[in-house]
């Protein structure tokens, strides 16, 4: 069969189940638009390229797929970039597709030429540059598989103008085979033996989870290994939902700005159960004495992520659904013995430390951003898909909102790219049309990507934006409050647009809220609108996030307000 | 802890860019490169790179597992503890005065290497060996004067059980 480039393309992207691809044109990706306006795959057009992979970002994590987009060369790739380093920071599948100028124009400084597959190197999975036509279909079918197993990441593919313009003899390509690319999935047997032992001997053990949980699907297992076991869970922010937060084993966050009770219970756990975390530094604080009565587990698909920040004493490799469901069959031929009698110190202590320092803000005359997550969670019954922007408002959605289920809590946690939020809830509407989906947003934040509006409003998508409007860039702000004498350096937004006529000027509803009676009736109002909403909610300008675990300072060692 | 070096041998497809990755792992976490060795092996899909790394044994035992989640990469050994042979070749251009000329060629003869190159004033000389050799002839070379030197680094294999 006679085929062009971009007819192959679309061939193997519907054979990929590929149904939504997020993106902009441009001269070098011409032809693939002019394949991709005869299919029947939904095109989103975004308004910024970086916006196209945070899309396709939010799309992959609210429905658990992988998120696809289309720039074109030159401008259109480097804009790309932060989008995909947000993506593989959080090892979101996602394929890239760039159009890049003709091959026998590559390195001649062309029109529109950048060295994409250079820039992209250190922050893909893996990338391509496709130099022949009959390369592509066996590329595009690599690339989702690689995107989408082990640990999962971005992969991009640079398509020159010639490649998807040409015409070859299409002939299908063999089954894929990745000679060297063998993920482990499932554990070792032995490994998870020594596991059900510690836990056994364990008298104040942990579980301690992260964003490996919610790609592997196994909240479910999470769940019940720590019921099965008695075991308190914490998560980093990656991992929120994973384990239900209104369950009574429920720590809270773990790290910078983590509860009380979680970063205590390190600081005194026996036996500490990694599980889909890589131990980072928001989350550790000062390594050398983290969690150091403990012996640790270390549960994860990535050989590099174990004993790369801290010692191991049990690493297993393996999928976390997999492993989990394995070590759960081997903990159910156990006898636990009596696990209340067992725990009620470990308890016991944790209640301690929950009551002398809980999650709390002081409600006066000021609305408190707080209160406006703790509303927003309260109105939603915490079923929202919650986007958040970076800083402040992030870290007050991931404190105050309580997720039950995983895949409902979408930020950019590894990369922290402010402007993520905006673009990513209209991925995740897009994948899930019937949730209700919320951008948690600073006044900052929230004009790094606002033309995104224009997006939303083009698909009819009803995102909200709620934005934490405290005239600052807070998180630095704060910062500079604690740790800088308040030398508020280039962190005051004293010139900001009224983000209500903002919204009404791209056709949305633009609601505010300036006093605390007013915050539930706008929150009201705006989440239970049939449209694209964004509410100003005027808040207590010099607010801090506490817990704090100052920058290097050990995660026992919190400032509370 | 104390800095080891360590020889590793790495297979790796035979495509373009991919000396660019293994590079930039190396250059964008930090870690070092003392000396690279590349070519094609027997098969033409496949190239070795033999590569001379330093680092304390968790940043060793984190190279290799960061080498080996590259796609590109099809195996990695760490020779260093093992039992192999290891090469290096140099050309070696050095200063040669009349003074010198005979005191050069003893040195030469007596580390079996070769002078490949004669001028007025310079004789160059390619000697191969292991790091011990390399090390002896340059200490001997650099009071009479070298010019210039190239050196291809390590190439290495693993000695296979007699």
């Amino acid at each position: 069969m006679k085929l062009t480039g971009a007819q192959i393309m679309m061939k193997v992207l519907k054979e990929e189940g590929v149904d939504t691809i997020f993106g902009y044109p441009g001269g070098a990706v011409i032809d693939i638009y002019d394949e991709l306006e005869k299919t029947d795959i939904r095109h989103i057009l975004v308004r910024q390229e970086a916006c196209a992979v945070h899309a396709a970002d939010g799309y992959a994590r609210a429905g658990g797929r992988v998120g696809v987009c289309l720039v074109t060369s030159g401008p259109g790739a480097t804009n790309t970039v932060t989008g995909i380093a947000s993506s593989y920071m959080d090892s979101i599948p996602v394929v890239i597709f760039t159009g890049q100028v003709p091959t026998h124009l590559i390195g001649n400084d062309a029109f529109q030429e950048v060295d994409t597959v250079g820039i992209t190197r250190p922050c893909t999975k893996h990338n391509y540059l496709v130099k022949r036509t009959e390369d592509l279909a066996r590329i595009i079918k690599e690339a989702f598989v690689i995107a989408s197993s082990g640990r999962p990441g971005p992969v991009l593919i640079d398509i020159p103008k010639n490649v998807s313009a040409n015409t070859i003899d299409y002939k299908a390509p063999k089954k894929i085979k990745l000679k060297s690319y063998k993920p482990t999935y499932s554990p070792n047997v032995k490994q998870l033996q020594r596991v059900v032992e510690m836990i056994k001997d364990s008298k104040k053990p942990l579980i301690f989870a992260g964003g490996g949980v919610i790609l592997s699907k196994a909240a479910t297992e999470l769940t019940e290994l720590a019921r099965k076991t008695q075991i308190p869970v914490t998560c980093s922010l990656m991992g929120l939902g994973g384990f239900p937060g209104t369950d009574p084993l429920w720590l809270g966050m773990i790290g910078m700005h983590g509860t009380y009770r979680s970063n205590m219970s390190t600081g005194e756990c026996d036996l500490m159960i990694g599980i889909g975390v890589r131990f980072d530094d928001r989350v550790t604080g000062k390594t050398d004495v983290f969690a150091p009565k403990a012996k640790i587990v270390h549960i994860d698909i990535d050989p590099t992520s174990i004993r790369k920040n801290i010692p191991v004493t049990v690493p297993v490799v393996g999928d976390c659904k997999i492993t989990l469901s394995q070590l759960n069959k081997l903990l159910d031929k156990e006898d636990l013995g009596d696990l209340k009698k067992k725990r009620q110190k470990w308890f016991d202590q944790i209640q301690h430390w929950k009551s002398t320092s809980p999650q709390t803000y002081d409600q006066k005359d000021v609305i408190k951003p707080q209160y406006v997550v703790d509303k927003l969670y309260q109105l939603t019954k915490g079923k929202a898909i919650i986007t958040t922007e970076v800083g402040q408002n992030q870290m007050w959605a991931a404190q105050y909102y309580h997720f039950d289920r995983p895949n409902h809590f979408i930020t950019s946690g590894g990369l922290g790219c402010m402007g993520f939020g905006l673009p990513a809830a209209i991925g995740a509407q897009l994948a899930c049309p019937d949730k209700l989906v919320v951008d948690v947003a600073g006044d900052g934040s929230i004009q790094m990507n606002i033309q995104e509006m224009t997006t939303a409003i083009q698909c009819g998508l009803p995102v909200k934006v709620v934005i934490l409007n405290n005239g600052y860039l807070g998180m630095v702000r704060q910062w500079q409050q604690l740790f800088f004498d308040k030398r508020y350096a280039a962190t005051c937004l004293e010139c900001a647009p009224d983000f209500v006529k903002l919204a009404e000027a791209y056709g949305a509803v633009g609601l505010r809220a300036t006093k605390p009676e007013e915050v539930e009736p706008v929150l009201k109002k705006g989440l239970f609108s049939k449209k694209t909403v964004i509410m100003d909610f005027v808040v207590e300008k010099e607010e801090c996030v506490y817990p704090m675990v100052p920058a290097g300072a050990p995660v026992t060692e919190m400032l509370l307000v | 802890m104390i800095q080891e070096k360590h020889v590793l041998s790495i297979l790796v497809d035979n495509e373009p860019g991919v000396l660019s990755r293994i590079a930039g792992l190396f250059s964008g976490r930090g870690f070092n490169i003392e000396s690279l060795c590349v070519a094609e092996t027997t098969d033409p899909l496949v190239s070795r790179i033999t590569l001379v790394t330093t680092g304390e044994p968790p940043i060793i035992e984190q190279i290799e597992k960061q080498l080996n989640k590259l796609i590109n990469v099809v195996k990695v050994h760490d020779l260093t503890g093992t039992e192999f042979v290891h090469r290096e070749m140099a050309l070696i251009k050095v200063m040669a005065k009349a003074e010198h000329r005979a005191e050069i060629l003893r040195i030469v003869d007596i580390f079996r290497c070769k002078v490949i190159d004669v001028s007025l004033d310079h004789y160059t000389i390619e000697v191969t060996g292991d790091e011990g050799k390399m090390k002896a002839i340059l200490n001997l070379l650099k009071p009479i004067g070298i010019k210039e030197i190239a050196k291809t680094g390590i190439i290495a294999l693993i000695r296979e059980a007699k």
